[in-house]
């Protein structure tokens, strides 16, 4: 080689202590206490915050570079896209469903870490990690307007793309994203990180991003796979942040370790729940499939979550309470939750479908424990119904657990043929749980969670149960938005133009 | 043993990226999937300046990952010459 490197004038570890630590300064006519008055209560002692470093050392000036290097990615290739009719290469018009559901709950999630990560920001009083959320806080708003941007090319042409923002507020299966984030949004600058940092970052956005993407480039869609990678080069930097965040409390005093390991049992079995709309996504909605939920999951959730906490182990960390549940239910969730989308499809904004026999053997071969054995002998029952003309709807709403919002679809541990469900009265009033693990985090905050917002009850209270005055609040088109993908406009419409595409008629 | 990895965009920004990582870790095993590549190693991967400088003939800032990364495992050790990932047995 017949270059070299020039030395630089600063090593990126000066850069980054005079990007981070040389810009705070000691307040002087307010105390710090005044300044920063939510870093105390919850009991989280923090004795020295210039320990806390960002291991990329990403400055400011850096980071403006790359973001925009991003961008011009980002554009070149949507521009590309839109030019070249791209949503005419995707797979079949299936695939739509996993975007809107990601439109749908995801997207307005990412806009709600933008928010959360500004506040948080200002609410923490180390300098080093001030830098790293308001740079955070940039990446959530970029990641939610890159996806809305990108999702608004299938928006011109397809339905059920229309209305993401208000669904996110009204409609039932959006409400468990949702709650995840309200849930964070509302708990301390500390809790809140482990929330996003570690649960949202580290555990699902891997899962999210990484197998869904991949799935995204193997399905023609182009747009989403550079959405999708775009953000996902930031996450890299957020659950390096996360897993700081963690390592961080757990150094600075030893009584941080019993809320920290009880923040991580929490936010793990919430991100989980999250994680059943995407095992669907990947298990039925990708015509083309890469890998299955399962193959997912022994990545990225027990190899490398079991590395983290191996990892975490010498702090005293061990493993969160639901993750044995959670390796069980692996192999049963995306089949219960897509049977529960497929008889309540009248009220998704996306369309559900029949698995075809192709698709159940693919079933079988991904679970081959539980799929012949519990799951398609229910499919070919309401395959029945569908050939006799009378489709499986169940017009009965769903029973929400009143923690994560998914309906109480899923089955005991030990026994996937009982239906799991938990009731527990408090202060006089009757609340529902899909899991002991839910209920366990109700019983621990109820102060919290008897105020949240349940779609399914919320439908009786303010509509008296009027389910067409209910699709039009959710903005709803009966017939166009909705039900079995066999029959919809989205199909007709996708066919008829690919094969315009395709010949010169 | 735990692995670390590092996956990375498939495109020709990396693919010298990539050659480099794979002769500096031995004992990492490159995957190619759909529109990326992911590297698993045993505990440890580095990734470092100078091999990757070698390959693409310029000066390269390892801070320039960043545009293709598409996500990462293990504890993260940065500076100018490598970018270390870790994790604790």
């Amino acid at each position: 080689m017949d270059m070299k490197s020039a030395n630089r004038k600063l090593s990126l570890k000066d850069k980054y202590r005079l990007f981070t630590r040389d810009l705070g300064w000691e307040p002087s006519y307010r105390t710090r206490e005044e300044i920063f008055p939510y870093v105390q209560y919850e009991g989280i002692k923090v004795h020295d915050w210039d320990k806390w470093e960002d291991p990329f050392r990403l400055t400011m000036d850096a980071y403006w570079k790359y973001q925009a290097e991003k961008e011009r990615k980002f554009y070149a290739i949507i521009d590309a896209h839109a030019q070249n009719n791209g949503h005419l290469h995707i797979t079949d018009a299936r695939y739509l469903s996993a975007l809107k559901i990601f439109l749908q709950a995801i997207s307005p999630g990412e806009f709600c870490a933008h928010k959360g990560f500004a506040r948080v920001g200002r609410e923490f009083p180390g300098v080093g990690t001030q830098v790293a959320c308001q740079m955070q806080a940039i990446d959530e708003i970029r990641h939610a307007q890159t996806q809305i941007h990108a999702l608004s090319n299938y928006n011109r042409f397809y339905n059920g793309f229309h209305a993401f923002a208000e669904q996110r507020d009204r409609i039932w299966y959006t409400s468990v994203a949702r709650s995840f984030f309200d849930d964070a949004m509302s708990a301390g600058p500390f809790e809140f990180m482990i929330a996003i940092g570690f649960s949202f970052e580290y555990v699902l956005t891997n899962l999210l991003f990484v197998p869904f993407m991949s799935g995204a480039a193997y399905n023609g869609d182009m747009a989403t796979v550079t959405f999708g990678f775009s953000a996902q080069s930031d996450e890299a930097r957020h659950m390096t942040l996360g897993l700081e965040c963690i390592k961080f409390m757990l150094e600075q005093d030893p009584d941080n370790l019993p809320i920290v390991q009880r923040w991580i049992d929490k936010w793990f079995w919430r991100g989980f729940r999250v994680l059943g709309l995407v095992s669907t996504m990947m298990d039925y909605m990708l015509p083309k499939r890469v890998m299955s939920w399962r193959e997912a999951w022994n990545i990225y959730g027990v190899e490398n979550g079991g590395a983290l906490f191996k990892d975490l182990a010498r702090y005293g960390i061990r493993p969160p309470k639901g993750w044995n549940d959670a390796e069980e239910a692996v192999d049963h969730m995306s089949h219960q939750l897509m049977l529960g989308l497929y008889q309540w499809s009248f009220g998704t904004a996306f369309h559900a479908w029949i698995p075809s026999d192709e698709d159940m053997d693919w079933l079988a071969k991904k679970y081959p424990e539980t799929f012949d054995r519990y799951y398609r002998p229910r499919w070919m029952h309401i395959r029945k119904l569908a050939a006799a003309g009378t489709p499986f709807k169940n017009y009965g709403l769903a029973k929400l657990c009143q923690c994560c919002q998914l309906p109480v679809v899923f089955t005991e541990p030990g026994d996937p043929t009982l239906s799991c469900h938990r009731e527990r009265v408090h202060q006089g009033e009757k609340y529902h749980f899909c899991s002991d693990h839910c209920q366990a985090l109700f019983e621990n905050e109820p102060e919290k969670y008897v105020q949240a917002w349940l779609p399914m009850p919320q439908l009786f209270q303010d509509l008296q149960g009027d389910l067409t005055a209910w699709m039009d609040w959710v903005f709803l088109r009966d017939g166009e938005d909705n039900g079995d993908y066999a029959d919809s406009l989205d199909r007709r419409n996708f066919e008829a133009w690919r094969a315009m595409a395709t010949s010169n008629q | 043993m735990s692995t670390v990895f590092i996956a990375l965009q498939a495109n020709e920004e990396t693919r010298p990226i990539i050659e480099a990582i794979a002769s500096d870790n031995p004992l990492a095993l490159v995957h190619r999937e759909p529109a990326m590549v992911k590297i698993d190693a045993p505990n440890r991967l580095v990734i470092r300046k100078e091999s990757i400088e070698e390959r693409i003939g310029r000066r390269y800032d390892l801070q320039e990952l960043q545009i293709n990364l598409i996500t990462l495992s293990g504890n993260v050790d940065e500076d100018d010459d490598s970018l270390t990932l870790t994790w604790n047995d």
